[in-house]
């Protein structure tokens, strides 16, 4: 009955989305000029204005609440009003002048209207205008959609059968049409190929790949293309970089002298989880609980320094407890956003002022992390670089089990991970979040209105909690990591505040497909390469990115995805692509972090002057050339190039990374010795080769663009070649200046004269717009 | 009404940047450097303010923020304790002790000798403001400022207490002041990032600093801090390479224009337009900033005034000429950060070297800006994260002390921007451990700092997560009394 009446309901929100007009987004864009719809929908209408207007006061958090009047309940909204002699109501159904919520929304009497004038929060005029008809239509209330199971609707119709590879198709074409638009064509097999190697291994397609692919016109090529990128071992890495920046993976401690840490193993782990395709079950289980699974298991004891890579002090003279408890809100506020996509950190000083989380449920969830033999303050920067409980790993372990763990020495490595004391402490209630507020005591369980924690089948500790997410019935864990694979592959996600499932969260643009995926996702065991092989296989991922006019009026922001997304590489990935192509790139997976070429000083310039990091030491030979997955990250001054391309901080768990554009970026591209270097190798390269200048050029353009050079491209590039060449053959000694850059040994015998005219062309590629873009 | 309008303007502005770009003219202003949530509706749209937009007059435009880090001890600078040298080496009474938290290197000391400034103090200024005699040159500028006795802090070590002062939070990764104000008032010169952070080391204790005090938080990045550096390269790789000059660096650039203009023909994507913005921009800063660095076409009577040290980059006295240069051309914030001040022992021996390195600078920043009629709308702030215990740090010995942190009350100074100048603001007890009159908490100096710039600190907000954020959270109060 239940599920009938959400399928009910599904059906009704479908027909009020294609109601809703191109730029619908969440409430942000409405904008007065809007017509209002002909059905006013409670989850995607209403319940946002009232989320975003009223709960703060008429919300779940009962200790702010005014008037008794609760709102964002239909027993609350529709309770007589208590400051009232007579029955009057918030919501009077089908009679809007009766409702007293209406009636101060509309109010502009200052001292009646709501919200207050003082509170800064204004309801707009199309925002009453929907609430009055949504009171005439009966004011019916609704579950919020992300806390009811996803069910998995029959794909919708469309007209264009033939257009659909799969599933996901349906969905998204349904709505194209819908919009009067046609999906783009499928891109041009050399763009396909950049943007589905650098989606699946972050790295550019070798030319000999691209040879294959271009020549290969049987109807497989693509999924041939899609099967060996997946099973490349760069693949691991690739998807390893979300997860790293979910799991505020660094290799610092993070606070104030901010010492050496070594978590790096459990960053090999991570890439071979991803190798090896750990289903997301097993991969969520071990990370949570591998400590407290029923038969030991080193691997996955090592999964858990998950729960470990937050920050940790060592400045002197901290208070214990009131570290230990920072520690633990970590965790409790990570595993809100990784795993449930919600804004749990908002209960921990009060109920969650928007979603049904009490204060209480967030302390309840935080026992489950609390129950570690850990200090706030265990030691001094020199000597500690995994605070207990930790894990000793040595070469028999390595060689026996650990396998994939790229140690370099024999020394053995600590890593810190999870371990459980029953009955070390209670947990309480803090006051106000304060450590030292102790409330009431309280036991494991979760958020009752996400899903009931069974206490019969599922433990009390964290390997129950494990299960309680991926119960059938949980109505968040699939959709959240389904969500976020698709914010990968398509630059956003279906939910575009993917950390916010909430009520204050954006809306899914396309909810039975997020719901069908989600539920696929899950009775498909878990498979994460058999999801994204769904994505990259779908005639939607396939579409070229040209944006015709016309579809950048009706839907600037792409949210229908009648064309492919064009989107900038991430930060990893530009580093990778600049050493891929000119030759220079390590692939060696794994290992402690590297310092590869970063500006002088800028270490010690902030440091206290403590510990092994106060200087950069930088490495030198192999080391160099590593990808940006390996690059060091200390947490107070981490790696400028990559944070100027919006790569995280790894202060805390973050799930979406911004994409901004900034003259910093060009400098770098322009200026960094990185770059200057791989123009001048792969320029000394193609520069032996024996062929013709433009032969030359062509192949400097294919290694880097990943696409035949046009004519035009061609005869300006060669123009340009032949400018330079005429300028260093009258001042040979800047030649000179120029090509020496970056540590790299210099071909012998080289000419100065010819490499640094091909390098000055080479590095103008590598600052192409298209060099870092994904088309 | 008023949101109403902005979002109004919000959407002509992405209407009139999407025409302008779809017609295919390569000059869409900057682009998403400057309007980025115009262009591709990221971030937080619904309450987003169009940059550059005040809540109110104000005079203030910019503000340079001398942070001394580490914490000087208010007790040798302007908060003078006489009390504190009559009751030498007595125990600090339970009484004013109160609950106070302590941190864990004091915390077990049984007992808590108090210990009187070992620098006498005089009154200066017609405003009679009380300043130790380690800053003679401070001294001279009482009344262009206005001491705060009674600042407070929630904190009690370094690194949330310094979060906290410039995030507004001690824990977690919000976005700095500078790039709140970034954000809200935008760029006034767009050859120059709008926030700008000069680190400097003087010969005290230090503790580090870290960049998630210059973070721009879940801000676009363009707002965060671009750390300048006293190095050959003043912003990262912002010099040609060896073999580069101008010339050819603009030759290259007409030609990647050119590139780019055919990817966009192809794409028809506004991002394109938006790339070759930024590079003709780099290529300007590459001029720009160069050209404010240079301090040697400075006259002479300003290196004396700032003193010899100024000619020296990477010190404070260096960075405070800097500073004014950076804000003289349009930087909106610029942050200083100056370490060593952590005088948990030898403070004796340390403090003095610490004052001497910034008290010349310091005084020396304000009299520039007054003379160059910029102090008006330059506002100026100098203190720390907490200030130190009345009582001493370890043991007492004859010639030396040592100071703990002290979050219940500690002294900074403001000039210009809108400041009182010539007064003196909230009281302390005779033990310098409590406030008696008028507390500042960090949350109201935020508020206070906003309000000078124009800003109302409750409606300066960005939706993020589902969230609205502000600075001062759900805190702050401005302090009037301090306004002029």
């Amino acid at each position: 009955m239940k599920v009938l009446n959400y399928l009910f309901r599904i059906g009704v929100l479908f027909q009020v989305l294609l109601l809703i007009s191109c730029n619908h987004n969440n409430t942000g864009d409405i904008s007065s000029k809007q017509t209002i719809p002909d059905l006013v929908d409670y989850n995607f209408h209403i319940r946002p204005i009232l989320s975003d207007k009223c709960f703060a006061c008429h919300g779940p958090d009962v200790n702010q609440r005014k008037a008794d009047l609760r709102l964002d309940t239909e027993e609350g909204a529709f309770s007589a009003l208590k400051d009232y002699d007579e029955d009057r109501f918030a919501f009077v159904s089908g009679k809007p002048h009766e409702s007293e919520a209406y009636i101060k929304m509309s109010s502009q009497d200052t001292s009646e209207m709501m919200p207050p004038p003082k509170f800064n929060v204004k309801v707009t005029e199309y925002e009453i205008k929907l609430v009055k008809k949504w009171i005439e239509q009966g004011a019916e209330y609704k579950p919020h959609w992300a806390f009811v199971p996803p069910v998995k609707a029959e794909l919708p119709t469309v007209t264009d059968k033939e257009w659909a590879t799969n599933e996901i198709d349906y969905f998204i074409l349904n709505k194209v049409e819908g919009m009067g638009l046609t999906p783009n064509e499928r891109a041009d097999k050399a763009r396909l190929l950049k943007r589905v190697a650098f989606d699946l291994i972050g790295l550019p397609p070798t030319l000999e790949m691209q040879e294959a692919f271009m020549n290969d016109n049987s109807e497989q090529a693509y999924e041939k293309v899609i099967d060996e990128l997946m099973a490349n071992v760069h693949y691991g890495e690739k998807m390893a970089v979300h997860w790293l920046d979910v799991a505020r993976y660094a290799d610092s401690h993070g606070y104030q002298d901010d010492g050496l840490r070594t978590m790096w193993p459990w960053r090999d782990w991570v890439i071979h989880a991803f190798n090896e395709n750990y289903s997301y079950d097993k991969f969520l289980t071990w990370q949570l609980a591998g400590d407290l699974l029923p038969e030991k298991n080193i691997e996955a004891l090592l999964a858990t320094g998950f729960n470990r890579n937050h920050k940790i002090t060592q400045e002197g003279g901290v208070i214990d407890e009131e570290y230990r408890i920072e520690y633990v809100t970590d965790r409790t506020n990570t595993f809100g956003k990784a795993f449930l996509g919600l804004t749990f950190e908002c209960a921990k000083c009060h109920d969650h002022k928007y979603d049904p989380i009490l204060q209480k449920d967030y302390y309840s969830t935080f026992a489950f992390f609390d129950k570690v033999p850990e200090k706030g303050l265990f030691g001094t920067i020199d000597a500690n670089f995994a605070d207990p409980p930790n894990m000793t790993i040595d070469d028999e372990l390595i060689s026996n089990l650990l396998t994939f763990i790229n140690k370099k020495d024999t020394a053995s490595v600590n890593v810190m991970v999870m371990q459980d004391s029953v009955g070390i402490r209670e947990t309480h209630i803090l006051d106000r979040g304060n450590y030292d507020a102790k409330g009431q005591i309280v036991s494991f369980n979760t958020p009752e209105a996400i899903l009931k924690y069974d206490t019969i089948n599922f433990e009390k500790n964290r390997l129950g909690l494990a299960k309680w997410l991926l119960s059938d019935e949980h109505p968040l864990t699939s959709r959240v990591f389904v969500n976020r694979i698709w914010q990968e592959f398509f630059g956003r996600g279906i939910v575009k505040s993917v950390g916010d499932f909430g009520m204050q969260g954006d809306l899914p643009t396309h909810p039975e497909l997020l719901d069908w995926l989600a539920v696929d996702f899950r009775e498909n065991d878990w498979d994460i390469k058999r999801l994204i092989k769904k994505i990259v296989m779908s005639s939607t991922y396939t579409q070229s990115s040209v944006i015709e006019k016309i579809k950048l009026e009706k839907d600037p922001e792409n949210i229908y995805l009648s064309r492919m997304h064009r989107t900038r590489l991430n930060a990893e990935m530009v580093r990778d692509q600049v050493l891929a192509n000119s030759g220079l790139l390590n692939r060696e997976i794994g290992g402690p972090s590297v310092k590869p070429y970063q500006p002088d000083g800028l270490w010690a310039a902030a440091t206290s002057g403590r510990g092994l990091l106060k200087a950069y030491i930088q490495d030198h030979g192999d080391d160099l050339y590593r990808r940006g997955i390996y690059t060091f990250i200390k947490r107070t001054v981490p790696p400028p190039v990559m944070l100027t391309f919006d790569a995280s901080n790894r202060d805390q768990c973050e799930v979406r990374r911004l994409t901004t554009s900034t003259p910093l970026q060009a400098l770098i591209m322009l200026n960094n010795p990185t770059v200057l270097e791989a123009a001048r190798v792969l320029a000394e390269r193609l520069d032996e080769e024996g062929l013709q200048n433009d032969g030359k050029i062509s192949k400097a353009f294919n290694l880097i663009i990943c696409r035949e050079a046009k004519e035009k491209e061609k005869s300006l590039l060669l123009q340009y070649y032949n400018e330079r060449l005429l300028e260093y053959e009258a001042n040979p000694e800047e030649a000179k200046k120029f090509i020496d850059v970056g540590e790299y040994p210099p071909k012998e015998n080289r000419n100065d004269v010819t490499v640094a005219a091909l390098m000055q062309v080479i590095h103008t590629i590598y600052n192409m717009e298209e060099a870092i873009t994904k088309s | 009404m008023e949101k109403e309008f902005l979002e109004n303007k919000l959407n002509v502005n992405r209407r009139h940047f999407l025409g302008k770009m779809a017609m295919g003219v390569g000059s869409a202003a900057l682009g998403s450097l400057l309007l980025p949530n115009l262009l591709k509706g990221t971030g937080g749209a619904g309450d987003e303010l169009p940059l550059g937009i005040k809540h109110f007059a104000s005079k203030a435009k910019r503000v340079i923020m001398l942070f001394q880090n580490g914490a000087p001890s208010q007790l040798e600078s302007f908060d003078y304790k006489p009390t504190l040298n009559k009751m030498y080496g007595q125990d600090l009474p339970a009484s004013i002790r109160g609950d106070q938290r302590l941190t864990g290197m004091t915390a077990d000391q049984d007992k808590f000798p108090l210990v009187g400034s070992k620098f006498g103090f005089n009154q200066y200024g017609k405003s009679g403001t009380w300043v130790s005699d380690l800053f003679p040159n401070i001294a001279k500028i009482t009344d262009d400022i206005c001491v705060v006795k009674t600042m407070h802090t929630e904190a009690i070590n370094h690194d949330p207490a310094l979060t906290f002062i410039q995030t507004g939070s001690q824990q977690g990764n919000r976005p700095s002041m500078g790039a709140w104000l970034s954000y809200g008032l935008g760029s006034e010169n767009k050859n120059l990032p709008s926030f700008c952070v000069l680190l400097s080391r003087g010969r005290g204790n230090g503790q580090g600093v870290y960049s998630k005090l210059w973070t721009n938080g879940f801000l676009d990045s363009n707002h965060q801090g671009v750390q300048f550096s006293a190095s050959e390269d003043p912003v990262l790789y912002l010099n040609n390479p060896d073999g580069i000059d101008m010339q050819s660096r603009k030759k290259m650039l007409d030609h990647l224009a050119s590139l780019n203009e055919m990817g966009y023909q192809e794409f028809g994507d506004p991002e394109i337009h938006a790339k070759i913005q930024q590079y003709e921009m780099a290529y300007r800063m590459q001029t720009a900033v160069p050209e404010i660095t240079d301090i040697s076409k400075e006259p002479d009577r300003i290196i004396k005034m700032y003193g010899a040290d100024s000619m020296q980059p990477g010190t404070y006295a260096s960075n405070c000429l800097l500073a004014r240069k950076l804000s003289e051309g349009g930087v909106r914030f610029v942050q200083l950060y100056h370490q060593g001040w952590d005088q948990h022992g030898n403070l004796v021996g340390e403090m003095p070297k610490q004052a001497e390195d910034v008290d010349r600078a310091s005084a020396a920043l304000i009299t520039d800006l007054k003379q160059r009629g910029l102090l008006d709308e330059t506002l100026v702030i100098w203190g720390g994260e907490f200030g130190r215990t009345n009582y001493c740090q370890g043991k007492l010995t004859d010639g030396n002390y040592g100071r703990d942190h002290h979050p219940r009350c500690y002294s900074i100074w403001m000039a210009g921007g809108g400041v009182k100048a010539g007064m003196s603001y909230g009281e302390t007890d005779e033990f310098g451990y409590n406030i008696v009159k008028d507390p500042v908490h960090v949350h109201d100096l935020q508020a206070t700092i906003m309000h000078l710039m124009g800003m109302d600190h409750e409606k300066l907000i960005y939706k993020y997560q589902g969230r609205r954020f502000r600075l001062t959270d759900v805190h702050g109060k401005v302090v009037k009394d301090i306004v002029a």
